[in-house]
């Protein structure tokens, strides 16, 4: 499956992908009304991390062997058949918060922006590439086929 | 060849969905003591509480034994196993034969013989039917006053679920604290202080003595120091025990839950077991144990189902964890959480006025245990570093700070856990 | 501190309807114009920081920012223009030389824009790029002087050319140091080279271990600095280059200051970490076109005559008898670096005010070898702004055999021309060592970027090529029958060798 590979030799740390993540999965999916209207319902599902001038943009990593998947007592967490993303559907997640303390990169946040739920990465379901990638400004993120033997477990 | 499944929780379905990933003809059967379909024992306490409706208590979508061709037997209970015969046998007498066998049957809650236990009104808390039974005593015994017995995990879970009801908890814990066995003492103190502020009376180096009732019904319990305190209804949350009374009189060895190996095998080469039943590796004591929950359960079924579908697995052992979380405050708390003296050295850090708590145990010089209060976020990388056994003493410093993330750890292990390549671990 | 006279060169028109304040334009300024406010969750801009360069308005997400200059005007004066105004003031609080970054920008005559190219129409047949081969590839270094041969018609080996540079488009990267600019930034320019075929230069900041491998494509400067020159530097490339002088700053050595010696920096320039790096403004051992030539012979002698040895001089007063000299010295390049030419750091004085325009110098230089009939011992490349494909065209009818391009090539990597490389705080991380900084010049982007402008270039040129009737870029060279000029006088045109446009 196609996976976002990430550069931390490229990240400049703008963080322009947590910008557009945020506008992909706002209800307007416009930027300035995601951010002027919405910001207090909508939260970026990529985070950067930033250690003086080290900085990489991450995202849920759609592991072989999902942690998140195996601890999911809601039955939330599942493996997309068309996409093959690990997706959090949100209509069933209760916010027990077990994915947060299984995923090893830490790339699930709590939602608890007037919810209370599980929040990560969901490869831009519709779209043909994530919008962090999409708006990376020095390819920082690329989207590309990653075979199943070189893809995070 | 004929798979039977013993149970229809997290481990069961991790075997079901496991092998039929890898073998779309074995025949499987599913057999259930109880009548529901798969729901999520986890979830127990948010409907209870009123925050998911009957619906979102399914773990699994209904269609679930269809899609995966598993016959199910609901309201089957298997009473014995002929593994000679390789068969299990059922209460009704029937005998259902296999190949392979796999043993998910969960635990048991605890139930101590407490004088009036009988009376109508007490409950435990690990199945659809006990809470089923308090939602109909809640709304129809006008409950206003109940007693929780258990300070762990089980027992707050019920407790934060009652107060939301609207239901005055007392809440008594044997131990000196609440959650004594996942948290030390400040994490404990600020989780109690939370129930406390919520409204719930938490009484700690005390339990009950009696139950009483009047007229077959629950009016409050006795405690050890004589006092007594009214309640309409009453909740057993100790704990549970494996549940292993069907393999009893078998070849099957049984420490405190059902020996297995790295691969589920029971002592039988064609039964395995699987979820809070199996005495299975915990990777952080290095022995084996059973710890009882769900991401351990699931997983277990998973090596089962592999295994029986003849596919090379290795359980690299699981780790013991848990989240609760009261009155909206999270706490976590993973592997050798509490653990101290000893040649254990542990860094903790109090934020009081946030309410949050960090507190990491090293064992020569690995992360051997955390617990980590309000502030949760990115927990799991601990998780991930206790897994792998990494050496961290080289940032030891870096993993309390408020930042801590994987900019914090080496970068061979960082990358090679956001690209899957680099260092095995 | 007293008041600072020199008010802000731009303002930052901020829309606030716009801005979203996700504060990119904060993290993305090296120079602090942008910060955010907590209380108000609004971002301010501090507009007298502000040097133009435009990071901010390209990165913005909403578009909400517009650099302008700023219209604050001065009573118009013809003779005290707002520039000088402001120059004054700022050495009147810090006296010191003004410095600036990348080449002139007086508005001296641009002769590449009164020349004008021809066409084929009727009388002889113009060629379609499309459907005929068209030969851009250029050979750089001396050829020889006659052929002679063998009783059986093999050539003899004086008839032999020396060694030779093989550019698959008439196109350099011209010398830009590792120090002045990023590694990325050099690391783009050798992969372009080596992709694209043709090469690029070290400048005098050495060669980094791990830029070896594009050695091939790679052209080594000696200076008066003689910075990261070793027996392995020299041997690792295809050709040397002494540097004499720079278009942007005739005269003066080089500067790079102590901020930009990183211990990297340091180590391929083998000077002490955080030092000043400064180049003496002549080589001490070069005193006459006698010494240019025992240095000549000394490198030649080090490398055993297998790599062409190359002259870079600034184009100044005296061009054509200097060229002429260079190549009776046995350069088998001569380079020529005009006015416009661009720099990471020179004093401004020195930049906008020394030197001549590479046209001229071009057009005097070709005619005085050809006329002292050693055109053929050296090729002529010039430097000091091709902008774009016409300006290489014109240069090479002129009597160039190729140009060299940098601040075009900068421009393709995403140099503003913002003229602050002297700070060290290029945004584009082009022209810094902070390691903030480089990261923004991904270097797979920068190759990529420089490959499709050359790419991009040549086509343009063969297409004007065909249009004249001709094939080969050979064919062009100072073929100045192929150019006209407007609105030149007459001194001009004579001085370019070339007729007025109708004639």
């Amino acid at each position: 499956m196609k996976r976002i590979v990430i550069h931390e030799e490229h990240c400049i740390g703008c963080r322009l992908c947590e910008v557009h993540c945020l506008v992909a999965h706002s209800a307007s999916r416009n930027i300035i009304k995601a951010f002027k209207t919405e910001r207090k319902a909508v939260m970026p599902r990529v985070m950067v991390e930033e250690d003086g001038p080290l900085s990489f943009a991450l995202q849920c990593r759609q592991c072989e062997d999902p942690s998140c998947l195996e601890a999911c007592v809601s039955g939330a967490m599942h493996r997309d058949e068309r996409t093959g993303a690990v997706i959090c559907d949100e209509t069933r997640c209760v916010g027990c918060w077990m994915c947060i303390m299984v995923c090893p990169v830490g790339a699930i946040q709590q939602n608890l922006l007037g919810t209370h739920i599980a929040s990560k990465c969901d490869l831009c379901y519709d779209a043909e590439m994530p919008a962090c990638v999409a708006h990376c400004p020095n390819e920082g993120l690329t989207y590309e086929e990653v075979s199943e033997e070189k893809a995070p477990r | 060849m004929r798979t039977v499944i013993i149970g229809n929780s997290a481990s069961a379905v991790g075997v079901v969905e496991t092998l039929r990933e890898h073998d779309q003809r074995a025949e499987i059967v599913m057999v259930s003591e109880e009548p529901h379909m798969i729901y999520s024992r986890p979830l127990l306490d948010h409907y209870l509480a009123g925050k998911i409706g009957r619906p979102r208590l399914a773990y699994r979508s209904a269609d679930f034994h269809q899609r995966h061709n598993v016959t199910p037997l609901f309201e089957t209970r298997i009473e014995r196993l002929d593994t000679a015969a390789h068969e299990a046998i059922a209460t009704d007498g029937r005998r259902i034969g296999y190949d392979k066998l796999v043993i998910c049957t969960g635990g048991l809650p605890i139930f101590p013989p407490i004088p009036g236990r009988e009376a109508q009104g007490v409950y435990t808390f690990t199945r659809l039917d006990d809470v089923d039974g308090i939602n109909a005593r809640i709304e129809q015994q006008q409950v206003t006053d109940a007693v929780v017995v258990g300070g762990g995990m089980i027992g707050i879970k019920a407790t934060d679920a009652l107060t939301r009801r609207g239901v005055h908890v007392t809440m008594l814990e044997l131990a000196p604290r609440i959650l004594s066995a996942a948290l030390d003492e400040a994490a404990s103190g600020i989780m109690a202080e939370r129930l406390r502020r919520a409204g719930v009376s938490v009484l700690t180096g005390n339990t009950l003595s009696a139950i009483n009732s009047t007229g077959g019904q629950v009016t409050g319990v006795t405690l050890q120091d004589g006092n007594e305190v009214p309640a309409q209804l009453v909740v057993f949350g100790i704990g549970v025990r494996p549940n292993t009374t069907l393999v009893q009189g078998s070849d099957i060895v049984v420490n405190r839950g059902i020996v297995v190996d790295r691969q589920m095998r029971t002592s039988n080469p064609d039964v395995y077991a699987a979820g809070d039943v199996a005495e299975a590796y915990d990777l952080v004591v290095d022995l084996n144990r059973t710890v009882a929950i769900w991401p351990n359960a699931y997983r277990q079924g998973g090596i089962a189902g592999a295994d029986i579908a003849g596919l090379l697995s290795h359980d690299r052992g699981g780790v013991a964890m848990n989240a609760i979380e009261v009155d909206g405050l999270p706490a976590m708390a993973i592997g050798s959480s509490n653990a101290e003296g000893g040649d254990y050295e542990v860094f903790a850090e109090l934020d009081p006025e946030r309410l949050r708590y960090k507190r990491l145990v090293l064992q020569g010089g690995r992360l051997v245990g955390a617990i980590l209060v309000g502030q949760i976020n990115r927990a799991g990388i601990y998780t991930g570093l206790i897994r792998t056994r990494m050496d961290v003493s080289d940032y030891r410093k870096q993993l309390l700070s408020e930042s801590f993330g994987l900019l914090s750890l080496p970068e061979h292990y960082r990358k090679h856990i956001v690209t899957g390549q680099g260092i095995e671990v | 501190m007293a008041l600072s006279l020199a008010t802000a060169s731009f303002v930052i028109e901020r829309d606030e309807s716009r801005c979203i304040a996700c504060q990119v334009c904060v993290r993305q300024c090296a120079n602090d114009v942008h910060y955010y406010d907590e209380e108000s969750e609004r971002v301010f801009s501090n507009d007298a920081s502000c040097v133009g360069c435009h990071r901010c308005v390209t990165m913005c997400p909403t578009h909400a920012l517009v650099v302008r200059q700023n219209p604050l005007e001065f009573r118009p004066h013809p003779n005290w223009s707002a520039g000088k105004l402001r120059d004054i003031y700022r050495q009147a609080e810090t006296g010191g030389m003004l410095l600036t970054g990348m080449g002139c920008d007086e508005p001296y005559r641009i002769y590449w824009d009164h020349m004008l190219l021809n066409a084929a129409q009727v009388t002889n047949p113009s060629i379609d790029p499309m459907r005929e081969p068209m030969e851009l590839r250029t050979f750089l270094g001396a050829k020889p002087e006659k052929l002679s041969f063998d009783a059986d018609g093999n050539l003899l080996e004086d008839s032999l050319p020396g060694p030779q540079l093989e550019l698959a488009v008439p196109i350099m990267f011209s010398a830009m140091s590792y120090g002045s600019v990023s590694y990325n930034a050099c690391l783009a320019l050798a992969r372009a080279a080596t992709k694209i075929g043709t090469f690029c230069n070290t400048g005098e900041g050495g060669l980094h271990p791990t830029l070896y491998p594009y050695g091939d494509h790679t052209i080594a400067q000696v200076a008066s600095g003689r910075f990261g020159v070793h027996l392995d530097y020299m041997n690792a490339v295809a050709a040397l280059e002494i540097k004499i002088g720079q278009g942007a700053k005739p005269g003066i050595g080089g500067h790079l200051p102590g901020e930009k010696v990183s211990l990297d920096v340091s180590r391929t320039r083998m000077i002490p970490q955080g030092t000043d790096a400064i180049s003496p403004a002549p080589h001490h051992d070069i005193y006459s076109i006698e010494d240019l030539r025992q240095l000549i012979y000394a490198l030649k002698e080090a490398t055993q005559y297998t790599k062409p040895v190359s002259v870079k001089v600034a184009a100044v007063h005296n061009i054509a008898p200097i060229a002429s000299g260079i190549v009776r010295a046995g350069a088998d390049i001569v380079a020529i670096d005009g006015l416009r030419g661009g720099t990471g750091a020179a004093p401004t004085a020195v930049r906008n005010n020394v030197g001549i325009p590479i046209e001229l110098a071009l057009a005097a230089v070709d005619q005085r070898l050809r006329e002292e009939g050693i055109r053929h011992r050296a090729s002529i490349v010039v430097a000091g702004s091709c902008r774009n494909s016409a300006d290489i065209l014109k240069a090479i009818a002129l009597g160039a055999d190729a140009v060299y391009i940098a601040t075009s090539a900068l421009v393709a990597m995403g140099c503003h021309l913002c003229q602050n490389c002297y700070t060290g705080r290029c945004n584009w991380g082009i022209a810094t060592q902070d390691p903030y900084l480089t990261k923004r010049l991904n270097p797979d982007i920068g190759e990529r970027r420089l490959v499709n402008l050359i790419r991009a270039w040549s086509l343009e040129i063969k297409e004007m090529m065909g249009g004249m009737g001709i094939n080969s870029i050979e064919s062009l060279r100072g073929n100045r029958d192929h150019l006209r000029g407007v609105g030149l006088n007459q001194v001009e045109l004579d001085a370019l060798g070339i007729r007025a446009a109708g004639y």
